[in-house]
């Protein structure tokens, strides 16, 4: 009995979910593409997780291997070098460069203190960006500040993913149908994370996190752990960013900025480090809170002063910044903890 | 004009500058063994609030003397940086002291989040210009030039840190905070108040950031809201350099990393001229024909050496060059 209901539940939730577009779609289309964009925002709160949450390695330049990502995609599949591989080969490629990039950048700093590895990233960050914005002289790798434009849309078996299709009287449009293999890509995404977070592997993290010595007198090869959490959590930034590349048919080093590493750990910060579920609902609150401010606080000051007095995005930033100090201090392990998270934090709480 | 010698003079005034920022990093961080994420938002906010001051007061049309001026706009940003390096320590250091390293981290990058922004509120996005308000004269040394405004950074500098120096070694409050640095309990048996302590030290730390905040942006001619995160980068960076909890090492790391980078900024364009390199210049025969180099790395590569020297030293040298604590702490 119980079972059925199980599944009756998940079969509405399926249906939900498969329907979320068409609902959208009538609200405008603007609003399937801010969907897109929060199911890659919980694609990288779910990589960051993994080193944050899951290995408590404090990582504050994140974004970069999203850049990474994006940039392989832009690079292999526009006529910026006349190169127009399969989304299909690129994905791979981008995953393992970023998660390339993320074990470059931690083998020389994992044997080092939280405090420092996290200013070791956010140097790191910050080079990656350097290089996106210089990398256009002598020779035009990424075309600087300019970005990359008229990158390839996904195609699969000859169907294209930036046009719209009717298919049994419903039509489709580009984002809804973005949407669809996003939401695939997602349960992939998640069911891998949940797994991870059983295995041998994902408690060998949360041993190290908890007690690094008592992990390795308890024979775990830290070094390499570490250096797995750190390649495994930017493989997942390297796949959301070829999805967003796509997706956009534009990349610049403006989307790859410090702020988006901010906002990346705040969604898992407050969702609940270390917790799958908690890290999505995180991920989710913090991508939709800001599109909803857009639509309420700008009519509501220029009703009230006559003008916009605080921008939308500054508000964002300053929300971001008030929900990590407020969670880390009333809530540290998150609004939905992970049970042994909880507990760590509770009890070490004076 | 001798460029090795401008610049070495241009290095060591920003060099300076890193050194008294570091100072702030690396006075917290001998306390309380933390990074304080904020310091440069606060060292950013002390070059707007001292940069308001002084057009208000150009504005007003007083007849003051420009020192006295800039002598205003810094004795106004220096009280609100102390606030600020205070609320920093209640808000985001101290209720979290003894919950898991994360924690504290989290919230100090919360809070630079939260200043940066209410800075965009206040400031606006674009940059603020400094106020002509003297002649620059420059002097000639040697083939090079050094700017009026060079020599009072340099000479600030210096006198900034013989003052810490004296107090940290001298003053009973000083042995209290080495005491501290050394055992924060056994600190606290002897009679310290360790709160005490380790305010001081966000407000010691924010005062200089303050004052180097307003030397930087005058040096620049401009001040941004986003002016604090390069710099408390490079800042940090000079403080692991040295050695991160030791106060000579601060001023030694900054004063060499503007070495560093300025003397890179000046170089790195020939170094990597391909076309000097046979190899290369077979290779690209035609651009270097055309336009006489093919430069790899420019200039606009200057911000990359600090976190280039950042890494080599937490690889070869965790410890600092200065340190002798052990960078490895669970």
């Amino acid at each position: 009995m119980t079972d059925l209901r199980k599944y009756a539940g998940m079969a509405l939730i399926a249906l939900a979910l498969l329907a979320l577009p068409l609902v959208l779609t009538s609200m405008g289309t603007a609003w399937v593409r801010i969907t897109n964009l929060a199911i890659l925002f919980v694609f990288l709160s779910l990589g960051l997780n993994i080193v944050v949450g899951m290995a408590g390695l404090l990582d504050l330049g994140y974004i970069a291997f999203y850049a990474v990502g994006a940039y392989v995609y832009a690079l292999l599949a526009s006529p910026h070098f006349g190169l127009h591989l399969p989304f299909w080969v690129i994905l791979p490629i981008g995953a393992l460069l970023a998660g390339l990039a993320g074990a470059v950048l931690g083998a020389p700093t994992l044997r080092l203190r939280g405090d420092y590895l996290a200013i070791v990233t956010l140097g790191f960050g910050e080079i990656v960006r350097i290089l996106m914005n210089n990398l256009s002289a002598p020779f035009n790798i990424t075309n600087g500040p300019k970005g990359i434009t008229r990158i390839d849309g996904l195609n699969v078996a000859g169907m294209s993913f930036n046009s719209t299709d009717t298919l049994f009287g419903i039509s489709f449009t580009g984002p809804a149908k973005y949407y669809y293999i996003l939401l695939l890509l997602l349960l992939c995404v998640i069911a891998v994370n949940l797994r991870l977070q059983k295995s041998r592997i994902g408690r060998a993290w949360v041993a190290i996190r908890e007690d690094e010595l008592a992990a390795k007198s308890a024979g775990i090869n830290t070094r390499n752990v570490k250096l797995l959490a750190f390649a495994m959590g930017a493989s997942f930034g390297g796949i959301a960013g070829g999805m967003f590349a796509a997706m956009q048919g534009f990349v610049s080093p403006e989307s790859f900025i410090l702020q988006e590493s901010v906002m990346v750990l705040a969604m898992v910060v407050l969702g609940g480090m270390g917790n799958v579920w908690g890290v999505i609902a995180g991920a989710l609150l913090l991508s939709f809170v800001p599109e909803f401010l857009r639509y309420t606080v700008e009519p509501a000051q220029k009703m009230l002063f006559g003008r916009l007095l605080v921008e939308p995005e500054v508000l964002r930033m300053l929300i971001f910044g008030v929900a990590l100090v407020l969670t880390m201090r009333f809530r540290p392990a998150g609004l939905w903890p992970e049970a042994r998270h909880r507990r760590e934090f509770g009890e070490k709480r004076a | 004009m001798d460029i090795f010698l401008q610049q070495i003079i241009n290095g060591l005034t920003t060099g300076s500058v890193y050194a008294i920022v570091a100072l702030g990093y690396t006075m917290v961080y001998g306390v309380i063994q933390l990074i304080n994420f904020a310091h440069g938002e606060v060292v950013m906010i002390g070059a707007m609030v001292a940069f308001t001051v002084i057009t208000a007061l150009v504005g007003a049309g007083l007849p003051l003397p420009p020192i006295v001026l800039v002598f205003a706009g810094v004795l106004t940003a220096v009280p609100v940086c102390m606030a600020i390096g205070y609320l920093l320590e209640r808000v985001a250091y101290r209720p979290l002291r003894h919950a898991p390293r994360l924690a504290p981290l989290i919230t100090a990058i919360g809070m630079s989040i939260i200043l940066q922004h209410l800075a965009l509120l206040i400031w606006g996005r674009d940059p603020r210009a400094f106020p002509q308000i003297m002649e620059v004269t420059s002097f000639n040394l040697g083939g090079a030039a050094i700017s009026s405004v060079q020599i009072v950074i340099i000479l600030l500098s210096v006198v900034m840190m013989g003052v810490l120096t004296w107090f940290v070694y001298r003053t009973r409050f000083g042995i209290a905070i080495r005491a501290s640095a050394e055992d924060v309990r056994v600190a606290a048996l002897m009679g310290v108040d360790a709160n005490r302590v380790i305010a001081a030290t966000f407000i010691i730390g924010a005062a200089m950031g303050a004052v180097a905040g307003v030397m930087y942006g005058t040096y620049y001619g401009i001040a941004h809201y986003t002016m604090g995160f390069t710099l408390g980068l490079k800042a940090f960076s000079a403080a692991v350099l040295g050695g991160i909890g030791n106060l000579a090492g601060a001023m030694l790391g900054g004063i060499l990393l503007g070495l560093v980078e300025a003397l890179g900024a000046g170089y790195i364009g020939d170094l990597t001229d391909l076309c000097q390199w046979p190899v290369f210049g077979g290779l690209l025969a035609e651009r270097c024909e055309a336009d006489g180099h093919v430069i790899l790395l420019g200039s606009n590569y200057q911000d990359v050496f600090a976190f280039l020297v950042l890494i080599l030293v937490l690889v070869f040298r965790p410890s600092g060059l200065l340190g002798e604590r052990v960078a490895e702490r669970a």
